[in-house]
This record gives structure tokens, sequence and C-alpha cells, in this order.
């Protein structure tokens, strides 16, 4: 079975830490930091658990303010 | 694999569109209007459409529209968006025409434009962002404010008996014979999100072929006006306004 392994990016000056991409994330990759803020002042989401994503890009999808890059490999067997 | 090695290695499945410009949106965190901008952006860009799309901004939050995303754009007098879409269509019909209006505007202060628009079967596409409430102002009632909603002027909830029912506009146009294609959708989890992509681009492409007028209502939120975090506020219009605001197409006439 082809394996899919995915990485997100994510601009962190653009977040605005509304939480969204958190809650849509399938595989918990993200959490929002709690005392980290942006030169705005908001705290901004990070990917905590980077290997679990699996690329499906519901964060992006989501996210109001297109701050998250998704990548996706396929890894063929 | 590492992070970077996926980023070397993979494809760029979702970023931010091209025609997203790098001015940080006005919007509150979490806010509705920033998924629609970004969804407005990718069909626009997917269609190639930039050289040729002419948008109207509305009064409201989204007044501030032309910051954001890089095509032509004209501001309009409160609710007067389809009004001056139909000018703009009616000189330049090879243009692609959109006007882009919350509630208060379409609903409210714009009814005669968006309706007599809709009804002379103007080839414009209508994004109509629905969030029960006057975002910009502090949250007042709008004619869209579901009943027994609370908002800063029904601070006992909206009461029927004394400032009436929610209008529900887009169903109002769905029966004139000029629209052509009308939907509700909304943005709060990523498949709804798709859908209405589809929808924004299906609007634009019957916009083009000159076939009527397309509304594509998109039910959202407004975290500040509503109180509540972007989560909760999602939660809360699922459970909601889309009781009084079911999703789907209203009329399609390309599949009748």
């Amino acid at each position: 079975m082809a394996r899919i392994t995915g990485a997100v990016d994510i601009d962190r000056e653009r977040c605005k830490g509304c939480d969204l991409c958190v809650v849509a994330c399938p595989c918990n990759v993200l959490t929002l930091q709690t005392k980290d803020v942006n030169d705005r002042g908001y705290h901004f989401v990070a990917d905590t658990a980077p290997e679990a994503c699996i690329g499906c890009a519901a964060c992006a999808t989501v996210c109001p303010d297109g701050c998250i890059t998704v990548y996706r490999v396929v890894e063929k067997p | 694999m590492t992070k970077e090695e996926i980023k070397q290695a993979g494809t760029v499945v979702a970023c931010k569109p091209r025609l997203l410009n790098d001015n940080t949106m006005h919007y509150c965190p979490g806010c509705s209007h920033g998924v629609v901008h970004k969804l407005v952006a990718e069909v626009i860009e997917e269609m190639g459409a930039e050289h040729i799309a002419i948008a109207i901004a509305p009064v409201g939050c989204a007044v501030m529209a032309y910051n954001y995303i890089d095509v032509d754009w004209i501001e309009a007098a409160h609710g007067r968006a389809p009004a001056i879409a139909t000018a703009v269509k009616r000189l330049n019909p090879s243009r692609l025409v959109f006007t882009y209006q919350g509630d208060g505007d379409l609903a409210a202060i714009g009814t005669a434009e968006t309706i007599h628009a809709a009804n002379r079967g103007e080839n414009i596409a209508i994004i109509f962002i629905n969030n029960g409430i006057y975002g910009m102002t502090g949250g007042q009632m709008a004619p869209t404010t579901l009943e027994g909603m609370v908002t800063s002027t029904t601070p006992y909830g909206r009461r029927v008996d004394l400032n009436g029912y929610p209008l529900n506009i887009t169903d109002l146009m769905a029966r004139l014979p000029g629209t052509c294609y009308v939907t509700r959708q909304s943005v709060h989890t990523a498949p709804a999100v798709k859908k209405t992509k589809k929808a924004i681009r299906q609007a634009f492409e019957n916009s083009m072929a000159g076939k009527g007028t397309s509304v594509v209502e998109v039910v959202s939120t407004c975290v500040s006006g509503w109180k509540m975090t972007p989560e909760k506020a999602n939660e809360w219009m699922a459970e909601h306004m889309l009781e009084k605001y079911p999703l789907g197409d209203l009329k399609n006439v390309d599949n009748e």
C-alpha cells in the first residue's frame, strides 16, 4: 500500500490564532501556542506532532487567513 | 521522512492563492469572510479570469475587500452593489462581474436593488454572506437574525411580534424567473468549504455564459457579534442557523 505523508508550513506572522485548523485536523498535528505570540500579539499555531501529518489539507481549507501551506508525498512500496 | 524532506520531495496540495495578497486581513480571528475571500481568489485564479474580473464590494465588514484580492473592484454605496454590477456587466459583457455582500447590505438596505437585479436576470454572480447580524457596526439585529437570537439591539432575543420574522431572501430570489442558480452553502467544515468553492465556480461560469443571475449564499459566523470563540460559533451556526437556512441548491436551471 502506498504510504502518504505530509507536512505543513505555517505563516506564523499571518496567523491570528483562531484555532479552527486545530479543530479541523483529524490527526492532532497542530496546537495553538499558549505562551508565544507573533508580532501582532496573536497566539499562533504550530505543528507540534509533524510526524502524524497525512497531508489532507483540512487545516489549510478551513484557515480564514490562508496561513497554511500543505505538502504531500505518496511513497509507493 | 523528515519535514524538510517532505517539503523538498512533496507536491503542494494547499497554499494561499496567488490572488490573495500579503496584506493581513482586518477580519476578526476565525471570521468566515476570510475563507470566502480565499475561495473567490482560488476560483478566479483557476478560471484564469484575473484580468477580466470586476468585483463590487459592499458596505459592511467586507468593505475593504479590495485590499485583499488582486482583481478590479468598485466600492458601491450601501446595498447598491447589484445596481452597479448591472451597469458594469451591461457595459462590459465579456467581463466576469460579481458582487460580494453581507446580509445587512443585501437583505436590508439593498433589498430593492438585489431583488430587481435578480428579477431582470442580470448576468452577474452574487455572493451573499449571511451571519444573521450587522457585524461591522457592533452586532445589531439584521433582517436575517433568527427568532430568539440575542443581539445588541435585541438583548432578550428577537421577538416576532415586535421585530418580525427572519427574512429568507435567498428563497425569495430562487422563485424569480431571472435567476439561474441559487444555492446556500457554509464554510464551517473542510467538506463544506469545498462545496462552497464549487458553487462559486458554478456561479462565475453562469455569469460568463450569460445564463442569468446566480446567487451563492454562505451561512457564516460572526465571532465578535455573537460573542463566541470561532469553534463555538461554528457549532452554534450548525445547530441553529442551518435549521432556518438549510444548505443545498435551491434552484439550478442546468438540472431542470
